[in-house]
């Protein structure tokens, strides 16, 4: 039992990572109508910058993260009016095919600024366990499961307590009725895509340690984020989130009690894939999917 | 001075020329409708006063041209343009839904207040304040586009094929409204394909036939008009 709840821990701080990426997924899904490829991308680019400013600069760690959250927000929204918005006329596939390019930019642009090398990236919290009732738990996991618990959370209150976030959901769900009622639409969109962008760095940021750093290591994470926000909805911030927490216990369960899978790690990622496929074949829209009630 | 002047307008989707010199004018505290057959471009004349269409020649609101303007700073100069098929937010709250009319007002407990009294104005959806705006029927769903529009206390409301499918008892209740607004000041310009509800509402009208104004006046003569009767009133 102590190890089910090792795992479970385990499992939420995986989660956890998985779900401020899925999160950011969703935001640009609804504000742009695309997935964007290179949301892992910008996230490992961010880490780098924060590595930066850790081993070159010498800051302290909380420092370097939080303005690296910052540079991101700016970096995303950026993107969005030089890259994305000028494109968006040119249908969804350009826009589309423009994230695969700067995901292929970001990850060359890393390795030429900061070579391709392995990196080590230092983890905020005490490489130390703690015992609560035979079950032993990293500080490492706690931490992660709060910093991204805590993002989560307050991108939702964002939305739901904020003019400005009543704003950007209205600009994403109709831009040109809300144009009409003197929403700034364009700006509505930035800020979507400066949000994303601050998430995805803080994804890169909780990452790091666990893996290592270097231009590849965001892979694997978005593939698992882009799994967790289909499987929760594509089009449902919670259902994302619901969805990337699942995913990152049931692969920690799958890795402890399918002896297949513990003896032979790399089969976690097909596997985690083809129950997220069987699951789609039933449920398209998601486990946490709705389809909007709509009268007309 | 009218509150709102067309002066030779055309506008275009792509490379199609949906309005050939569209010119009218609304007199401040006055009922306008615009009355004509499908693809007459009703629709695109209010899209070119709010600037949701590319558009040439001139719009003056308040005496200043606008023509140049986005939707957006438009919207904020007082024209509020009520879209067809309503365009409410079917996700979000009834309460939300008015919210977004004023989300640009800086004056927040203003716009509580202001969103207050349009649910006074609309008692079936009052009740049904915080369920999703996807869940009310088309009438509602045409007043709370209504009341989005008048929180944040428009000069001009716009108002696009407000009848369009909606049960005849429900029109009139919606018409009574628009009437209210109209005597306590606000002035309207309406589209409407629903000829005789439009001529009862208005005090002038304009007749469209393909992008251009074929008919232009008092609502009760062109009632009579021979032209009206045949093609708008089928009798």
């Amino acid at each position: 039992m102590a190890e089910f709840f090792q795992q479970l821990v385990a499992g939420l701080a995986t989660g956890g990572i998985y779900a401020t990426l899925a999160l950011a997924l969703v935001l640009i899904h609804r504000a742009t109508g695309v997935i964007n490829f290179a949301q892992g991308e910008m996230g490992m680019f961010s880490t780098y910058i924060a590595w930066s400013l850790i081993y070159t600069y010498g800051l302290t760690y909380w420092l370097a993260f939080a303005i690296t959250v910052l540079i991101s927000f700016g970096g995303g929204a950026g993107v969005y009016g030089t890259v994305i918005r000028p494109l968006q006329r040119s249908g969804e596939l350009i826009v589309v095919v423009s994230t695969i390019a700067l995901f292929v930019i970001l990850n060359g642009a890393a390795g030429w600024i900061w070579s391709p090398e392995e990196r080590a990236f230092k983890s905020p919290f005490p490489n130390r366990v703690f015992t609560i009732g035979g079950v032993t738990i990293s500080w490492q996991d706690v931490g992660t499961i709060i910093v991204s618990l805590a993002c989560v959370l307050l991108v939702f209150l964002f939305f739901r307590l904020t003019r400005t976030g009543l704003m950007m959901r209205a600009a994403a769900l109709r831009p040109t009725t809300s144009r009409l009622l003197g929403i700034r639409v364009t700006i509505m969109l930035g800020l979507g895509w400066g949000l994303a962008a601050g998430l995805s760095a803080v994804a890169g940021m909780m990452a790091a340690p666990v893996l290592v750093l270097t231009p590849n290591f965001m892979l694997t994470v978005l593939v698992y984020a882009f799994a967790a926000a289909v499987l929760g909805g594509i089009d449902s911030p919670l259902g994302a989130v619901a969805g990337a927490y699942v995913l990152g216990v049931g692969i920690s369960m799958l890795s402890t009690y399918v002896d297949y899978i513990a003896t032979a790690p790399e089969l976690q990622l097909p596997v985690a894939l083809a129950v997220l496929l069987v699951i789609l074949l039933f449920r398209p829209a998601g486990l946490f999917g709705r389809t909007v009630v709509r009268r007309v | 001075m009218p509150l709102l002047e067309l002066v030779d307008v055309e506008a275009r989707y792509g490379q199609v020329q949906a309005l050939h010199g569209v010119s009218l004018a609304v007199e401040e505290g006055e009922a306008v409708s615009i009355l004509g057959a499908n693809g007459a471009g009703k629709t695109t004349t209010l899209r070119a006063i709010s600037g949701t269409v590319r558009r040439s020649g001139r719009v003056l609101f308040d005496g200043k041209p606008i023509s140049g303007r986005s939707p957006e700073t438009i919207a904020r100069l007082g024209i509020a343009h009520v879209p067809e098929g309503r365009e409410i937010y079917g996700e979000l709250t009834v309460w939300e839904n008015l919210l977004i009319g004023a989300c640009f007002s800086r004056d927040r407990s203003g716009t509580k207040r202001e969103c207050e009294r349009v649910l006074d104005l609309f008692p079936r959806i009052a009740s049904r304040r915080s369920q999703q705006a996807g869940t009310l029927s088309g009438g509602e769903q045409q007043m709370l586009a209504l009341g989005r529009a008048l929180v944040a206390k428009p000069r001009l409301l716009l108002l696009d094929e407000p009848s369009l499918g909606l049960a005849p008892t429900i029109v009139s209740a919606f018409y009574d409204i628009v009437t209210r607004l109209n005597t306590e000041g606000l002035t309207v310009l309406i589209v409407e394909q629903n000829a005789s509800v439009a001529l009862d509402a208005t005090r002038n009208t304009y007749v469209l036939e393909v992008g251009r104004v074929v008919l232009g006046g008092p609502s009760a003569e062109l009632r009579q008009h021979e032209r009206v009767r045949s093609s708008y009133l089928g009798y």
